[in-house]
């Protein structure tokens, strides 16, 4: 006999993505990065990470210094909690700006259609002509290199996908009865597209914000690695890097610490976003 | 088939004129006029009776709408500029570097490609083995590590313990001597390639799972066909069809990516060109080389659509569709 009590409620999203594999490992990931941030952005590191330190310059990992030091005595360990701290300033910052102008446009061009959808997505296609890091560099050229015009720049270069992505399913929704009736009942367009729309569009637009992190995070230690992003003597993952290169032979731990935290950035926002995929979209679950 | 060449074609005329205006107006958003735009930090030395002959020449005092025809119509012509600091023609440069970005990038797909399409297949063949658990680790290494990390380590690694230097700056081109040339970009290409080989790995692998799904499939199976003639017959045209469309997703990443790669390993390449030319700010040469590549992109995607249709019967040229 089936009864109320038995029927077995499915449990919320976010605890399928915490039973699903990869969602969990890459919120830990991104649970440990924003804890490094965090107490970075509060001044809580072994070191002031611009602090030189002359005589112990390219020192290995020891108890002094947990990561060694770099070619200026700067602890590794400090310098890489800094670099944190920018990185996901920059990844949060450009995201947020990406998936505010990129969300709206995608809403109205699918909401409106007609010219307003041609002349939206036509535009949007003009900047899909570009290798995103092409585009970097030019918003760059024109705005200087520093941590602040690298989320300009970097908000640019995502905000057409943003636009692609919520528009889509627009086109779905915006057909569907609730819509409608609230269309013929007279209701804002503002309203519609915030209030009822936009809920229901929600799951790509997750996966998409998860997924356009990891890239930020790697346009941003792209651009510092080719000295335009973020500038020394403030601390990045991609500038760190770019430093250990000539010395690596002699430091080798300046070239894997601020290495491996790109990758294991990269990695816990990719794995997110394969969770929340998994778990939002059930046609793409187990591929 | 003619009727669609044509429509596509001429779908393709906005967004180019779209990159044009795009880039146009960014370099005209540059800080100071259009003039130090254009000569840089040689612009300070100009008197004013220079820097207004040099005005009318540009058309700059014109409004802003006839500047950007009359620039536009230069570039047409081919006219994108003139670098100082090199000497040479903003167009000369570029065709000069271009060959080089072009074959790499080139390089990297088919390094890609041959990593990635095996691997994928035999994952969604053997779908949950240790081969699979196996193949999706190194789509994920790929995922996460970006090029100029591969590069770095690279370099480290050949330097350090075989003693080679694969960035020793005495860059051979193709033509002078192929082997040499091959050599030299092996290793910026396979840096360059290594992500991109994750994408098409993990394109393949879904892609081929959803086509292992398919009815047809089944049916074949039901009928008593083999295994491998089911896979080489039937399954693996149909999920290669994605990856087509990845390669020409990915072209614009793989041209982009190339500007890091050259940096690494010291290729006299565009990318190198154009990332000096921004730290130098050398806005001619951006312009110029934002133009080509964006052009060329928008030239590949128009190729890849076509032969998408091409290979997919699903796609029709008809108008009805």
């Amino acid at each position: 006999m089936t009864t109320a009590t038995n029927v077995r409620k499915k449990p919320a999203a976010w605890q399928r993505l915490l039973r699903n594999p990869s969602g969990f490992i890459g919120l830990i990931i991104i649970a440990v990065f924003v804890v490094v941030a965090l107490l970075a952005a509060f001044g809580i590191s072994p070191y002031p990470p611009a602090e030189q330190h002359v005589r112990d310059r390219l020192t290995g990992p020891s108890s002094s210094y947990l990561l060694g030091t770099d070619l200026f005595g700067r602890d590794l360990a400090s310098r890489l909690m800094e670099g944190a701290r920018n990185s996901l300033y920059v990844a949060l910052l450009s995201v947020l700006l990406a998936s505010v102008l990129g969300i709206s446009l995608g809403l109205v061009a699918g909401y409106l259609g007609h010219w307003a959808d041609n002349l939206i997505m036509r535009i949007m296609d003009v900047f899909f002509a570009f290798p995103a890091l092409l585009l970097a560099l030019l918003v760059i050229t024109v705005l200087g290199a520093g941590l602040n015009n690298t989320v300009l720049a970097i908000g640019i270069v995502y905000t057409p996908i943003f636009a692609r992505v919520a528009r889509g399913p627009v086109l779905a929704v915006k057909e569907m009865e609730f819509v409608q009736a609230g269309r013929s009942l007279g209701a804002n367009p503002l309203r519609l597209i915030l209030k009822h729309i936009l809920p229901n569009i929600l799951a790509p637009l997750l996966v998409q914000i998860s997924l356009a992190l990891s890239w930020s995070l790697l346009t941003e230690a792209g651009l510092s690695f080719l000295g335009l992003g973020v500038q020394p003597p403030a601390a990045s993952w991609g500038v760190m890097l770019s430093e250990s290169r000539g010395i690596a032979e002699r430091a080798p731990w300046l070239m894997f610490f601020p290495g491996a935290a790109i990758a294991l950035g990269v990695l816990g926002f990719n794995l997110l976003g394969d969770g929340l995929r998994d778990v939002l979209d059930p046609k793409a679950r187990g591929r | 088939m003619f009727a669609y060449l044509v429509r596509r074609i001429l779908s393709f005329i906005p967004t180019l004129l779209g990159v044009s205006l795009l880039v146009f107006v960014a370099i005209r958003l540059v800080p100071g006029d259009a003039i130090t735009a254009t000569l840089g930090t040689e612009a300070g030395m100009l008197t004013d009776v220079q820097r207004q002959a040099l005005e009318r020449y540009y058309g700059l005092d014109k409004p802003g709408w006839q500047q950007y025809f009359v620039w536009l119509g230069e570039a047409l012509k081919g006219n994108l500029g003139f670098s100082i600091r090199h000497g040479k023609a903003v167009i000369s440069l570029i065709l000069e570097r271009f060959p080089l970005t072009l074959e790499l990038a080139l390089f990297a797909m088919v390094i890609a490609l041959v990593i990635g399409i095996p691997i994928g297949l035999l994952s969604a063949i053997k779908q949950n083995s240790i081969f699979d658990i196996l193949g999706r680790f190194i789509a994920l290494a790929g995922l996460a590590m970006p090029n100029f990390l591969v590069g770095t380590l690279i370099i480290f690694a050949l330097s350090v313990y075989f003693r080679i230097l694969p960035n020793a700056g005495d860059y051979t081109d193709f033509a002078t001597n192929p082997l040499k040339n091959l050599q030299q970009l092996f290793f910026p290409a396979f840096t360059l390639g290594f992500a991109f080989s994750a994408s098409v790995m993990r394109m393949t692998r879904s892609s081929m799972l959803e086509v292992l799904n398919e009815d047809y499939v089944r049916t074949a199976r039901s009928k008593g066909l083999a295994n491998r003639r089911i896979i080489n017959k039937h399954a693996l045209r149909n999920a290669l069809i994605p990856v087509i469309t990845l390669i020409g997703v990915e072209m614009g990443y793989l041209l982009g990516g190339a500007f890091i790669v050259e940096q690494i390993f010291a290729l006299p390449g565009l990318g190198r060109l154009t990332i000096n030319a921004v730290s130098q700010r050398e806005y001619a040469l951006v312009q110029g080389a934002s133009l080509f590549i964006a052009l060329n992109i928008v030239v590949v995607n128009l190729l890849v659509d076509l032969l998408y249709a091409t290979l997919d019967p699903r796609i029709s040229y008809d108008d009805s569709n």
